[in-house]
């Protein structure tokens, strides 16, 4: 009987991890697919509510296989989701960099990086307007992201303090 | 004590791996709603670790490749800068602290079940978040777009219509666009090489 849960984590998040090219959000589906409909791990309900979790907490939004795990097998299944997910992208990133930067100067790798940095700009513009179309439910929370954008791009001032002021409206019912 | 040869003289500019560590440790507590704005500050503006091209480029390095993206930079950079140890070091400083975070509000709905208020907070701050990212994009793409590569816009402006307008999924349109954007860059070389 190979039914442990540990395993299953593991080997899930890791394939996943493999696949996942775009980053963690366009990971998103799938990783419902696998934990709602496929092994039964949590309910719609609650993989709504760890998504919601996971954007509550700073940091990169992959954490959220981190909850996926704590759900399925406390903190033992968090960490192994997260290693699942992060270790062999990880290695897979090292050796590249590596190999990168051994190959600096050889046409091969200057025409894949003059082709990829496009490509990449556009792709996290687009993440920049799907966040601002999810975000912005009222001409509040638009204002709140205007401002973000012109003292960001205009300014030295830490954006913080623009966090703490959205957080502030947030908090106020006014977004 | 450590003597002087212990540590390899770090040239001016370069982050040791204490610095490193603690730099990853802020941009990832600051980074709600992603982390990317807040790598770029720091790494760009305030250390000035990398360009402006040298953070696109490394940074596109990490999209390309499968899993999270600002988990594969930090390794990206880590390594850059530090080897092996500047990569682990690099990716715990990013990595901890919202592991901690959020295993302490997964207890805390466990036991409350009730997020609404921080929900409400979060509202505002994901308000100004999508303002930080678009204005990290006009950063990022103000190299792209003052240069002579007049196709590269062209591929930028593709891959933002293709997810955000279109909504095709992301991995078809990098599938697509990546090779043909290699494919071009390979026949029309970069400005520098293409003018004699």
């Amino acid at each position: 009987m190979n039914d442990n849960p540990l395993i299953a984590l593991f080997g899930y998040f890791a394939l996943l991890s493999l696949f996942a090219v775009g980053g963690a959000n366009a990971a998103i589906p799938e990783m419902h697919r696998i934990a709602v409909e496929v092994m039964h791990w949590m309910n719609d309900r609650q993989f709504a509510d760890s998504f919601a979790i996971a954007q509550l907490s700073p940091g990169p939004n992959v954490i959220i296989v981190t909850l996926i795990g704590y759900h399925v097998a406390g903190l033992a299944g968090a960490a192994v989701a997260t290693v699942a997910m992060c270790g062999p992208t990880c290695l897979l990133s090292f050796f590249a960099a590596r190999t990168w930067d051994k190959f600096k100067d050889a046409p091969w790798r200057i025409a894949i990086q003059a082709g990829l940095v496009p490509v990449s700009l556009g792709l996290i513009a687009a993440s920049a307007f799907v966040l601002a179309r999810a975000a912005d439910k009222n001409i509040y929370a638009g204002v709140v992201t205007a401002v973000t954008v012109a003292v960001a791009s205009f300014t030295r001032v830490n954006p913080l303090w623009l966090f703490a002021a959205g957080g502030v409206l947030g908090l106020s019912g006014w977004l | 004590m450590p003597e002087p040869t212990t540590s390899p003289p770090s040239p001016p500019g370069m982050p040791s791996l204490s610095e490193l560590f603690i730099s990853f440790i802020i941009v990832s507590v600051s980074g709600f709603g992603g982390a990317l704005p807040w790598a770029r500050r720091m790494i760009v503006e305030q250390k000035h670790w990398m360009t402006t091209e040298e953070f696109n480029e490394a940074f596109a390095l990490a999209q390309f490749l499968p899993g999270p993206n600002v988990v594969n930079f930090s390794v990206v950079f880590g390594s850059r800068f530090g080897g092996a140890a500047g990569a682990a070091v690099a990716l715990s400083g990013l990595m901890g602290p919202p592991l901690v975070i959020v295993t302490v509000l997964a207890m805390l709905y466990a036991q409350f079940g009730e997020l609404e208020i921080l929900g409400r907070i979060l509202s505002g701050i994901t308000a100004a978040a999508a303002g930080l990212l678009i204005a990290v994009v006009g950063k990022m793409a103000l190299p792209l777009f003052t240069k002579r590569w007049t196709w590269a816009p062209a591929i930028a402006i593709l891959a933002f219509a293709g997810v955000a307008i279109m909504r095709w999924p992301l991995p078809w349109v990098f599938a697509v666009l990546a090779p043909v954007a290699v494919a071009i860059a390979w026949f029309k070389p970069a400005a520098k090489t293409a003018t004699p």
